[in-house]
């Protein structure tokens, strides 16, 4: 097991106490990037991001050069930042809002200056309630410096940033609900097209929306250059990225790790990062990348974390969580306890989304409590079919946003991983694993 | 004049914050957290002022409320403890540590303590799972949480011994933003119009020597 000495490139500064502050920063070389940005064109800062094939870190992985060269050409345009981070086992923004707010404000200008947009928002879930102050604060300091407001460091160029508070729902973390969760009304994903907010965004005027771990990137990348950041990973897959390890294993946390020269096996296992499996208990499936990933079984540890290589092998990346379930865990729990996520979340809009995902989480509720029947899995790939088409992967989707064709992932996987202990269930009429506690 | 509901500080603090946006709708949610932090929960009469603060309806600030977890339309205790009970805290324990929460206090998931302090809810996912199971309390975190751990909490929680860890209702209490937009609208559209205008001349000019190149 390797894990390779790349440069932390997002959490360089964790190991310091006052990471958050501005004195700090200063001291660590914040601000130079931006620096770095403003003494070039904008068109020659967005080729530089351009370069570096900086893949989202949202979840999409789409790549946030292409993503700002479709930004349409308007007098006024905006550049919202998703910290909403709500899918579950994801918690590295968290890290990142908390202990390096300044890394976040910088990329932020950075990314307004290549777009010559107006005015940026930062979205934060409403229950970081010290991210929003270290954030606010944050904002408040890199007026007093000059790093945001008018005349940037002199160079003529002027922004605002507002950073704006959500309030529960996890939906708000989609790109389209975000923004009509910011214009004030209930978090309802739009109907597409358009696809990209790029066209019609924040008020209907071109906006770009990009993750928090996606513009931590920018500082280092103007200060170090795009070459240093393309000699990390492999392929589109560049540069390092943060995971967020949870579940069973000895060292939850986030980890930042060098794309693709990194595998699960050593994400989980390697005594500097998640150390193993507590308790001498084997490996019995991990989730790659959020709940809304088909899950993985221990034949497939060896996967490099590369976007393409995960996406090839029928999951993904994602949000950049990984959840390791031992030899202990009643997977049929689990599946339910993902399903309940989606029911609760749901936005109520589409139906198959709506209904669906509360008869699936009925449905997996009964074979867990031991009242479940034979023909119940057939059920629930019925029901999973009318969400997403065929169960393929990548999803068809079936609804406005991609909550819904994600809810069959966690099911499909665990009945097709699993079948035997689905029928278990049926068949002895009890969770192998005692009663689950009802929730 | 009647007085209005919300206090004078907390009506110059909600005025702050919608001239922060565009458009004031956009003011809606920090203000419930605002209205929040005064009342505990969202009232009517603070609903009411908050749709004319933001020009829409209190109909249109309740429709819009109820759609978000954190927005309490129902009073709520002292202090709301919010469990995660997804997937990596389940993994690690959070039902088992809910099922103590409810003895402990007496009361089911969703419901209030007799005395008004302690209000239970099971929450989606926190992101903090690398503490798992973690809870909330007013939305201050608490990570790798045992039922004594619970517990304990809870008497310091009455005891007043987690005042500074925990302040009183409203995610933005200890959230201040010192002054508001600094860039008035005149300078963005002249600076962007001057930029804009020079990148075009810098196309131009590289789509000339490029035909310039192509021609010989
Ligand atoms: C249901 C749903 C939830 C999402 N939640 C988040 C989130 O919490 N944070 C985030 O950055 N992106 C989230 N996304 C992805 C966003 O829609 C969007 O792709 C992303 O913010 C773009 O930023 P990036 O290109 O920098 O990754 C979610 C998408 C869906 C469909
Ligand atoms: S798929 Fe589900 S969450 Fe997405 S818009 Fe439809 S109902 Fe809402
Ligand atoms: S699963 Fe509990 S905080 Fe994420």
């Amino acid at each position: 097991m390797t894990v390779t000495d790349a440069p932390k490139i997002v959490t360089s500064r964790l190991g310091y106490d006052d990471s958050h502050t501005l004195e700090r920063y200063l001291a660590t070389g914040g601000y130079e990037g931006l620096r770095k940005a403003l003494s070039m064109t904008p068109e020659d800062v967005a080729k530089e991001v351009d370069a570096v094939s900086l893949l989202g870190r949202g979840g999409a992985g789409f790549p946030a050069g292409r993503k700002w060269s479709m930004l349409r050409k308007a007098p006024t345009s905006y550049l919202v930042v998703n910290g909403d981070e709500s899918e579950p086992a994801t918690f590295k923004d968290h890290l990142l809002i908390e202990r390096d707010p300044h890394q976040l404000v910088e990329g932020v200008v950075i990314a307004c200056y290549a777009l010559q947009v107006t005015t940026a928002f930062i979205y934060i879930r409403g229950e970081f309630a010290l991210g929003l102050e270290r954030v606010t604060a944050a904002v408040n300091d890199a007026y007093g410096h000059g790093a945001i407001g008018r005349d940037i460091f002199g160079s003529g160029f002027s922004i605002d940033i507002v950073v704006h508070p959500g309030a529960g729902a996890y939906i708000c973390g989609e790109e389209t609900a975000l923004l009509e969760s910011l214009e004030g009304k209930r978090g309802f994903p739009r109907i597409k097209p358009p696809y990209f907010p790029a066209a019609i965004g924040l008020y209907g005027e071109p906006t770009v929306v990009n993750n928090v771990e996606t513009l931590s990137n920018l500082p280092w990348v103007l200060s170090n250059g795009s070459a240093a950041f393309t000699a990390l990973g492999e392929g589109r897959s560049t540069g390092t990225r943060l995971f967020a390890l949870a579940g069973h294993v000895k060292n939850p946390g986030v980890y930042e790790v060098e794309m693709v020269k990194t595998t699960f096996r050593d994400l989980i296992y390697a005594p500097v990062l998640g150390g193993g499996i507590p308790g001498g208990r084997e490996l019995k499936a991990f989730i790659p990348g959020g709940a809304s990933a088909p899950w993985f079984g221990p034949d497939q540890v060896e996967l490099p974390l590369g976007q393409d290589e995960v996406g090839a092998a029928g999951s993904m990346l994602g949000s950049g969580s990984v959840v390791v379930m031992d030899d202990s865990t009643c997977v049929v729990r689990a599946a339910w306890r993902i399903t309940r996520f989606f029911w609760r979340e749901s936005c109520g809009q589409c139906t198959p989304c709506r209904e669906g995902s509360g008869w699936l989480e009925k449905i997996l509720r009964r074979i867990e409590d031991g009242e479940g029947r034979e023909s119940d899995l057939e059920l629930l790939m019925d029901i999973s079919d009318n969400l997403a088409p065929g169960v393929s992967w990548p999803p068809q989707q079936t609804t406005i946003c991609v909550l819904g064709s994600s809810i069959p992932s966690s099911i499909a996987s665990a009945i097709r991983m699993f079948r035997d202990e689905f029928l278990l269930h049926i068949k002895d009429g009890s969770c192998p694993q005692g009663p689950a506690p009802h929730g | 004049m009647t007085q209005s509901h919300l206090a004078p500080e907390v009506m110059a603090r909600a005025r702050d914050i919608v001239a922060l946006y565009p458009h004031p709708r956009s003011a809606l949610i920090p203000l419930c957290h605002l209205a929040q932090e005064q009342d505990g929960w969202l009232r009517p009469e603070a609903m009411a002022e908050i749709a004319e603060l933001v020009g829409i309806t209190p109909a249109e600030v309740l429709g819009t409320a109820s759609f978000y977890d954190m927005l309490h339309t129902e009073e709520v205790g002292t202090y709301v403890v919010t469990l995660c009970t997804n997937i990596a805290c389940m993994l690690r324990g959070a039902y088992e540590l809910l099922h103590h929460a409810e003895e402990s206090l007496g009361i089911r998931t969703g419901s209030t303590t007799a005395d008004g302090v302690f209000t239970l809810e099971d929450a989606e996912c926190l992101a903090d799972c690398g503490r798992a199971p973690c809870l909330q309390v007013n939305h201050r975190f608490f990570g790798d949480v045992s039922p004594e751990g619970f517990d304990k909490i809870v008497d310091d929680l009455r005891a007043g011994r987690l005042a500074d860890e925990v302040p009183h209702h409203g995610t933005l209490v200890r959230t201040e933003r010192d002054g508001g937009l600094r860039v008035e609208a005149e300078t963005i559209t002249a600076e962007r119009r001057a930029t804009a205008a020079a990148m075009a001349e810098r196309a131009a000019t590289a789509a000339a020597a490029s035909e310039a190149k192509a021609n010989g």
